[in-house]
């Protein structure tokens, strides 16, 4: 690992103006991510501001029944706590399905959602990566990309995007709060992530030296009855290659309200649109979800390796949806 | 007009500096530069080498340790973070020259082959308890599934974990 500096800070301010100041300067949190990719080369900050002192990790009921998750609340205490279990299942299953019981306890949720992509031309600081070195060109193209997106890809870039608990809260259409030298802004959860177009190594909208504060989730009825699904290549312990985020109301037989998101097949955490379109006010049976799940998997870009998730994502759909539409997710 | 006066924090390194880790309950000095992991700290400056270095980017879970009572990984946990808090590794376990229940419990269930995961298995194993995420084989497993065992040793695994689960009237 390159030698970096290192500072402990106690208050938002002074972690906001030391790493503006540092062009080469950058945030730690848990650095489940970070530390690794600095011990690979793949980014050489030479400061690292430690933010794990600041008074941001709670977790708290706002009035009307949403919430406010702190960005360096970690990944394990978010999935226990009482509130995030009873009113929002999918964001505690989609973070138990993830990383381990370490890992979970060291990452931040702020962290999680700045996480980097497993793309392993990214990640070996080698192969050609727009990402990593823009203008470069992109391996996984031409590569092994048996783990890549089929959703939301460029040719700059198809890099899955890793996140679990990012696909339930973009299906709840979480709120990204965050804090710079002019004041504070919210970012709409889908606008957070960006699709690579052109410019893949813009990844979200955050300025140098802009701080994640907390993520919102809006109140929502309709996720009592939610689920997060994941399918991976062991039982554990395991990036997704297909996921789905699902929460369906169910009134008089039809479809009256649904969120669904798809994890392990897009550049972004995926919210399927287009499906959920298709399936307000029709009623809740298999046909109709294989139907939307057909509909959404059609703006797939399907490669040679990664052929299978399109099959694989609109079976996870059905699966997904009817389980919860009968009301056994639990 | 309104000036806010930030504070600044003290920088440190990139050189060596000096820290207080505690670890196991005693207080050390070491010198080392802010990029020395966790792991690292306490194998070549302390001499603790119970923690293993196995993959070093935080997939095995060979070097799992505690931090304020949290088992975490000391290969993805830079040392300097670590200062004011309380760490414990594997040598911190047994007291008074007894063996801690848990690694009683592997010896009698030969639970390891080559042992070398073994340690971050039992850091990990006696949190897991204390999680109350043991209740079964299957989430046992599913909750230690953060700790590989290249040796495949995880029924033995399983076996200790349960018979200090019972042995504890744990759930």
């Amino acid at each position: 690992m390159r030698p970096l500096s290192y500072a402990r800070v106690s208050d938002a301010d002074s972690a906001i103006a030391i790493v503006r100041e540092n062009p080469d300067g950058a945030f730690l949190a848990g650095g489940t991510t970070e530390v690794d990719l600095v011990r690979q080369n793949v980014l050489q900050p030479r400061l690292l501001v430690d933010i794990n002192d600041l008074p941001l990790n709670r977790v708290e009921d706002l009035p009307g029944g949403g919430l406010r998750i702190g960005a360096l609340a970690r990944m394990s205490d978010v999935a226990r706590a009482t509130a995030v279990v009873a009113r929002f299942p999918v964001i505690s299953e989609a973070l138990l399905l993830g990383a381990s019981a370490q890992l979970r306890n060291m990452a931040s949720m702020g962290g999680n959602l700045c996480q980097r992509v497993r793309c392993s031309y990214f990640r070996d600081a080698a192969s050609p990566c727009n990402k990593r070195d823009p203008g470069s060109g992109c391996a996984a193209l031409v590569g092994f990309n048996r783990g890549h997106a089929i959703l939301g890809t460029s040719d700059k870039c198809i890099a899955t995007h890793p996140s679990d608990v990012a696909v339930a809260l973009v299906a709840l259409d979480a709120v990204v709060h965050t804090r710079r030298a002019d004041g504070e802004r919210a970012i709409p959860i889908d606008e957070f992530f960006l699709l690579p177009g052109d410019t893949p190594e813009r990844e979200h909208p955050l300025e140098h030296g802009e701080l994640i504060t907390a993520i919102e989730v809006p109140a929502a009825p309709v996720a009592r009855q939610s689920i997060y699904l994941k399918f991976r290549d062991r039982e554990s312990y395991e990036f997704a290659l297909v996921s789905v985020a699902a929460a369906v109301r169910i009134q008089d037989g039809a479809i009256a309200e649904i969120r669904l998101a798809l994890g392990g097949v897009g550049t972004k955490p995926w919210r399927a649109r287009r499906a959920e379109r298709s399936l307000l006010g029709k009623p809740a049976t298999e046909a109709s979800f294989a139907e939307a799940a057909s509909q959404e998997l059609a703006l797939a870009t399907p490669r040679p390796l990664n052929a299978f998730k399109v099959e694989l994502a609109e079976r996870a759909i059905v699966r997904a949806l009817t389980t919860v539409a009968t009301g056994d997710a639990r | 007009m309104d000036v806010r006066v930030v504070p600044r924090p003290v920088e440190r390194g990139p050189g060596a500096g000096t820290l207080v880790l505690r670890v196991n309950g005693q207080a050390h000095e070491v010198r080392i530069e802010p990029r020395v992991s966790l792991l690292d700290a306490l194998r070549e400056h302390l001499g603790l080498t119970g923690s293993k270095k196995g993959c070093d980017q935080g997939t095995c879970g060979a070097c799992t340790v505690w931090v304020d009572g949290r088992r975490v990984l000391a290969c993805l946990t830079l040392a300097v973070t670590c200062e004011g808090r309380e760490v414990t590794t594997i040598e911190g376990l047994s007291a008074d020259g007894e063996l801690h229940p848990m690694q009683a419990a592997f010896i009698a269930h030969d639970a390891f082959q080559c042992g070398y995961c073994t340690p971050g298995q039992i850091m990990s194993a006696v949190a897991l308890l204390e999680e109350g995420h043991a209740r079964n084989d299957s989430e046992i497993a599913e909750w230690m599934s953060g700790n590989i065992c290249r040796c495949a040793a995880y029924p033995n695994i399983r076996a200790a974990i349960s018979e200090v689960r019972d042995a504890a009237g744990g759930e």
